[in-house]
């Protein structure tokens, strides 16, 4: 390789090196804004402002779910299964994957007696797809559903 | 033996120097793709759509996902490409690397295009929403943005040198974002799921579900190496149209020589 060449590669080598490193630079700044939502250990402990737009997540706590018979609006509770949880107030309609045991996000503010009034709820749905029959199988539908708490709600290093 | 290797691979190295054997060589990979890349398609839409079992949660609307995954990872393969192209063009000023940027920036945007339109109309019956701001989606778009970028920088610079250094270099530099889009998923809390489908690990999901999943990421992998290898083609008789070499091709083709000289 002639010494134009090993230089031009010395260089091309240094631009792309310090791109790569000033961008995970700005990610490691931003570290706690690149997530999208506090998980339900944030809310419990209050972590999370007041009265202010915020995303939380959390599962749907089994046997929570109230729905008004008048009207939209339904009751909550979201947790992460170990420990920590809170309840979320909602009225309009929800995601067809709504359900109990399901990933859920909510945007909304927290209010002072700690219960999330949210505008809008999203269901985050897992990786692991399968057919309906299947589910009809014992032991074949919780292993996806319930062991593995879906990765990214709840835990935070 | 790896003497050898490194020899012919030295040779190969200084074979793509030249737009002629690339073009030569070229001939019948275009039809091989396209032939495949249509059965391929083929197939896997009969199969995905019409005979693979619908997901316990989300019913049919889980389908998108055979558009949806392999536009996302061809056309995240086709910028990595653009990348690599850029690096050799830049170190080693080859000019089938600027052909190569060239002809994979059409394809790139209509493929990252088609992955957020797909994505967008799957998010809204199963998040509920048509567009969230979370890491996947996010790093996707600015991948558009550059795609997009890089196809205006070319078209906005005249001289040929600059232009091929300029367009190589910001596709050097994007780079970076593929990782970023990769391991979004891992790194952030996002509402976007993580992959059920990659090289290493097993896929979260029965064979009859992902097996139409894989006919479909090949044949789109084959539709792209089809239709970027015809616009190299294209674009190096275009470049070349001055040479010898290509008056002799068209020649011996019969057509008339007028039309080779009007560029």
């Amino acid at each position: 390789m002639n010494p134009k060449r090993k230089q031009r590669l010395f260089m091309t080598s240094f631009v792309l090196v310090a791109t790569a490193l000033t961008v995970s630079l700005v990610f490691m700044a931003l570290e706690q804004n690149m997530n999208m939502f506090y998980p339900p250990a944030d809310v419990a402990q209050g972590k999370v402002p007041l009265n202010q737009t915020v995303r939380a997540g959390g599962m749907v706590l089994e046997g929570s779910v109230e729905r008004a018979s008048d009207s939209l609006a339904v009751i909550f509770t979201l947790t992460d299964h170990q420990g920590a949880d809170f309840v979320v107030t909602y009225t309009g309609i929800l995601p067809d994957l709504f359900r109990e045991g399901q990933g859920i996000l909510v945007e909304g503010e927290l209010n002072r007696a700690g219960v999330f009034e949210a505008v809008e709820v999203l269901a985050k749905h897992d990786e692991n797809y399968m057919p309906p029959e299947l589910m009809d199988m014992p032991g074949a539908a919780p292993a996806t559903a319930s062991t593995e708490a879906l990765p990214g709600l709840g835990e935070r290093e | 033996m790896s003497g050898s290797v490194t020899a012919s691979l030295k040779q190969l190295w200084h074979k793509l120097g030249s737009p002629r054997w690339f073009y030569q060589i070229t001939r019948n990979w275009v039809r091989g793709f396209g032939v495949m890349a249509a059965v391929l398609l083929l197939v896997g839409c009969i199969w995905g759509l019409a005979f693979a079992p619908p997901d316990y949660q989300q019913g049919n609307s889980f389908r998108i996902m055979y558009v949806h995954v392999p536009a996302a990872m061809v056309s995240q393969s086709l910028y990595l490409g653009m990348g690599v192209a850029g690096f050799i063009g830049l170190v080693w000023r080859m000019k089938l690397a600027d052909v190569a940027i060239a002809a994979t920036l059409p394809l790139g945007i209509s493929l990252t295009a088609l992955a957020l339109f797909s994505g967008s109309v799957w998010g809204r019956p199963t998040w509920g929403s048509w567009w969230e701001w979370d890491g996947r989606t996010v790093s996707t778009l600015v991948m558009l943005f550059l795609y997009l970028g890089i196809y205006a920088l070319r078209e906005a610079i005249a001289e040929a040198d600059l232009r091929a250094r300029a367009a190589a270099l910001v596709s050097l530099v994007g780079t970076v974002n593929i990782p970023v889009i990769k391991y979004s998923v891992e790194w952030w809390n996002t509402l976007h799921q993580p992959a059920s489908f990659t090289l290493t690990e097993k896929p979260a999901m029965p064979a009859e579900m992902w097996l139409p999943l894989l006919v479909m990421v090949l044949g789109f992998y084959c539709f792209a190496g089809h239709n970027v290898l015809s616009r190299m083609r294209l674009e190096i008789l275009r470049r070349e149209a001055n040479t010898r070499w290509v008056a002799e091709l068209f020649a011996a083709k019969s057509v008339p020589a007028s039309i080779t000289k009007e560029s």
